[in-house]
């Protein structure tokens, strides 16, 4: 093999290879990517039923019930425009609070039903998912 | 006053880096000149004061001083020491205070200790490190500052994260930062090499330890990143891909390819230019590992805070780097002549392929990281990717990266015949075809596709690395070419570790009342009673949980808890885990149902050890490499001369 072919083939090799890698993680990101959605969003425009997205808010104070299985919660994610009934079997993170930010991670069973397959909450005091602050800043200003 | 020695100490070694900078990009051509003479002295100068300010901040927080802003905002006198220790770097400005002094130190050492490379090309190195150094006093200074001061002093400190009190907060961050740095050094040798148009075999092995040591500690901060979260955030999981996790991959991976292509400009002196665009990449992404991790842009456990001067300070530099690192590149790669030539059946050809795969496995990591970012800049749109994503589309590449690690050390540098290279894969491939019939077997229908390959490539891939052994005489095998085979093997047993758990793991949530018994596995778990419990700075509520195994009497005792902390006020999980040779019982209390019962989380995990063990079998042979390397380039004679030296005094004594 000449000198000049050598590095031209590595050179193709690396280019088929990085157009290989991005075509793969965008048939990928397609198919997985979980979008966030704020109760009002769901109101104005509701995901597809089957897909993971993100539902994030403020527990509704008084909402959280425990079923009889001592493992399912149910409760209410609201914003100022909308509120959504959830439903997660498991442990809720610890910072889990009536009246606290949450973000619930699941799908729409039906147009009206949250089933969470997890749920993350804000880990102290200072933190908040910038996703929520944003919309924080948002609505501040339209008030 | 402490606190303002340390920032004077600060500005100092800031004044320095911008020296050396100087002496080192405009001195290189004369490097015996007068201005070349500063480099050196100047590089530990620098480490030297850097050393004294990072000093001076952990003795600050040592005493608590709550004059101090960032002692005020992260510390808290009721704290063990330890934390308070650890805390010096548990937060923004004292962690980026660690990576200069890092970097500060790192350059001094090899102001002092590298000797073969050329003359001109170590002058324009320590030049090029200085600029990357100077980035980061400019930020610390600028929109960091550690020492700032809160007049009146609090009466108290707000604490620290208790998430982050964990002996793990002392061992990971660091770990990490010294990746980074080394793939710094690393970086900043190709710039040298790329100015003084010096890219060969000689700058490759000046540049492989500092390659080879970033990478064993990315490797050890990774593993004990993973093990922390898993332990500490009771989930269960071991790797969430998130960002921050993403941030320690992707330079792993980068170096990963590095290393690979450094040993064929070192010993062959081929891939020239790719060895160098390898490094430009390696430290592009320990830039935006930093910059993910610092800037709080990202949802996560990770960032502290949201600061758009930081954010965009960091991204600046990073813009600046990379484009700087690439400009140059394209300017000088012309001038760099070809290296040796290899056939495409060869060692050469194969490191090629593992660094193909390597990247596209980083171009995947990198795009899923940033892809919510940059859709959230461009359409407003807020998304997550997770765990499905990265799992389903690295598999792949994943996997024949691990099947093509098996066969590559069994291919000659070079050239090689195919007849002879499938000799030597022959025991290897039926070791594979073995395994795969029996999985297959076994499990076959029963578990996930994804692991059922994960053990059969597993199976192969552990015999195939030991395949380079073969018909050797082990105590004459170089220490490198075990270090090769260790990590190797590393691979195949963490590749199993994650296939074991993922196939066979169970997991049960329940509500338990005291004297019930639940079953998981072949375990049966009995609540036996739940109190409370007090630590220095929390209160707990703990349970006992008496775990026997088949008709066994009791195997563990275990007893997770829920602490609740009061400075700040937040509640953590502190799981209990009992290691067994086959596995691990994961167990997590969680609230009272308000009826008498507590929720109890339960996993049993087979083989889930086996993961980090192989994680520190891959940075053991990055060790023994590294020990091998430097004792064959250099170590050995060291020891012969200094043994000469003593032998003649010995002698010398006995003749008078």
């Amino acid at each position: 093999m000449k000198a000049k072919n050598q590095r031209l083939i590595l050179i193709v090799a690396a280019v088929v290879a990085m157009l290989g890698a991005v075509l793969l993680a965008m048939s990928g990101l397609k198919d997985q990517a979980a979008y966030f959605y704020a109760p009002s969003d769901v109101l104005r425009s509701p995901p597809a039923l089957d897909r993971d997205v993100r539902l994030g808010g403020m527990v509704r104070t008084g909402s959280v019930k425990k079923l009889a299985d001592g493992v399912t919660i149910r409760f209410v994610v609201e914003d100022e425009r909308h509120a959504i009934p959830v439903e997660f079997k498991g442990i809720v993170p610890d910072l889990f609070r009536e009246g606290s930010g949450v973000v619930a991670e699941g799908k729409f069973v039906t147009p009206g039903q949250f089933v969470a397959s997890n749920i993350l909450a804000k880990h102290d005091e200072r933190y908040m998912p910038p996703q929520m602050a944003g919309d924080k800043h948002k609505t501040g200003r339209v008030s | 006053m402490l606190a303002e020695f340390g920032l004077a100490a600060l500005w100092l070694a800031a004044a320095l880096a911008a020296l050396q900078m100087y002496a080192g990009l405009f001195g290189w051509r004369q490097p015996d000149g007068p201005v070349a003479a500063l480099v050196r002295p100047v590089a530990v100068m620098q480490a030297v004061l850097v050393s004294g300010a990072f000093l001076t901040l952990i003795a600050l927080f040592m005493r608590t001083d709550l004059s101090v802003r960032l002692v005020v905002m992260n510390s808290h006198a009721a704290k063990p020491w330890l934390y308070k220790f650890a805390g010096t770097w548990g937060n923004h400005e004292g962690s980026m205070l660690l990576w200069v002094t890092v970097l500060a130190v790192a350059g001094a050492m090899v102001a002092l200790l590298e000797k073969r490379l050329e003359p001109k090309t170590l002058v324009a190195t320590l030049g090029a490190q200085a600029l990357i150094g100077l980035g980061f006093y400019a930020f610390l200074l600028i929109a960091s500052n550690p020492f700032a001061r809160q007049l009146p002093a609090a009466s108290e400190g707000q604490g620290l994260n208790p998430l982050l009190q964990d002996p793990g907060l002392a061992f990971h961050p660091p770990t990490l930062y010294f990746g980074y740095v080394g793939i710094s050094i690393a970086f900043a040798f190709a710039v040298g090499a790329l100015i003084t148009r010096d890219v060969g075999p000689a700058f490759a092995r000046a540049m492989r330890p500092w390659v080879l040591i970033s990478w064993v500690f990315l490797t050890v901060g990774i593993v004990a990143g993973s093990y922390w979260a898993y332990y500490e955030l009771g989930w269960g999981g071991w790797w969430f891909w998130d960002p921050v996790e993403n941030a320690s991959l992707m330079p792993w991976l980068a170096a990963t390819a590095l290393l690979h292509s450094v040993t064929v400009l070192a010993t062959r002196d081929g891939l020239r230019a790719w060895t160098v665009m390898l490094a430009v990449v390696a430290f592009s992404m320990s830039m935006v590992g930093t910059f993910l991790v610092r800037s709080g842009i990202l949802t996560s456990v990770h960032s502290f805070a949201v600061d758009p001067q930081r954010g965009s300070f960091l991204l600046m530099l990073l813009a600046i780097y990379i484009g700087g690192a690439l400009a140059l590149f394209g300017l000088r790669i012309g001038t760099v002549r070809e290296g040796n030539q290899f056939d495409p059946l060869s060692r050469e050809a194969g490191l090629v392929i593992n660094n193909l795969l390597l990247s596209v496995l980083l171009a995947i990591v990198f795009i899923g990281t940033l892809y919510p970012l940059a859709a959230e800049v461009m359409t407003g749109d807020k998304l997550s990717i997770g765990p499905p994503y990265f799992n389903s589309v690295s598999a792949a590449p994943a996997l024949i990266l691990v099947v093509l690690m098996g066969v590559g050390p069994l291919v000659r540098w070079r050239r090689d015949e195919p007849g002879a290279v499938a000799r030597r894969v022959l025991v290897p491939a039926l070791a594979l075809l073995l395994a795969a019939v029996i999985a297959v077997v076994i499990w076959g229908g029963k578990i996930g596709i994804l692991p059922l390959l994960g053990l059969i490539v597993a199976g192969g891939t552990a015999v195939a690395s030991l395949a380079p052994l073969a018909k050797r005489s082990l105590r004459r095998t170089p220490l490198f070419t075990w270090g090769m085979v260790i990590a190797h093997l590393g691979v195949a047993v963490s590749l199993a570790g994650m296939a074991a758990d993922s196939a066979f793991m169970q997991e049960r949530l329940i509500a338990m009342k005291i004297g019930d018994v639940a079953e998981i596995g072949d375990f049966h778990v009995r609540f036996h009673d739940v109190r409370p419990v007090a630590g220095p700075n929390w209160t707990a509520v703990e349970a006992e949980l008496q775990v026997t195994r088949g008709s066994s009497h009791i195997v563990r005792v275990m007893v997770p808890e829920s602490r609740q902390f009061w400075s700040p006020m937040t509640e953590t999980s502190e799981a209990a885990i009992a290691t067994l040779w086959d596995g691990q019982l994961y167990t997590v209390i969680g609230k009272a149902d308000g009826a008498g019962g507590w929720q109890m989380r339960l996993w049993w995990k087979p083989f889930v050890t086996l993961i980090w063990l192989g994680g520190l079998m891959i940075a053991l042979g990055g060790l023994l490499a590294l020990i091998g390397r430097l004792w064959r380039e250099g170590g050995a004679e060291v020891w012969k001369n200094w043994r000469a030296g003593r032998g003649r005094v010995a002698a010398s004594g006995a003749a008078r």
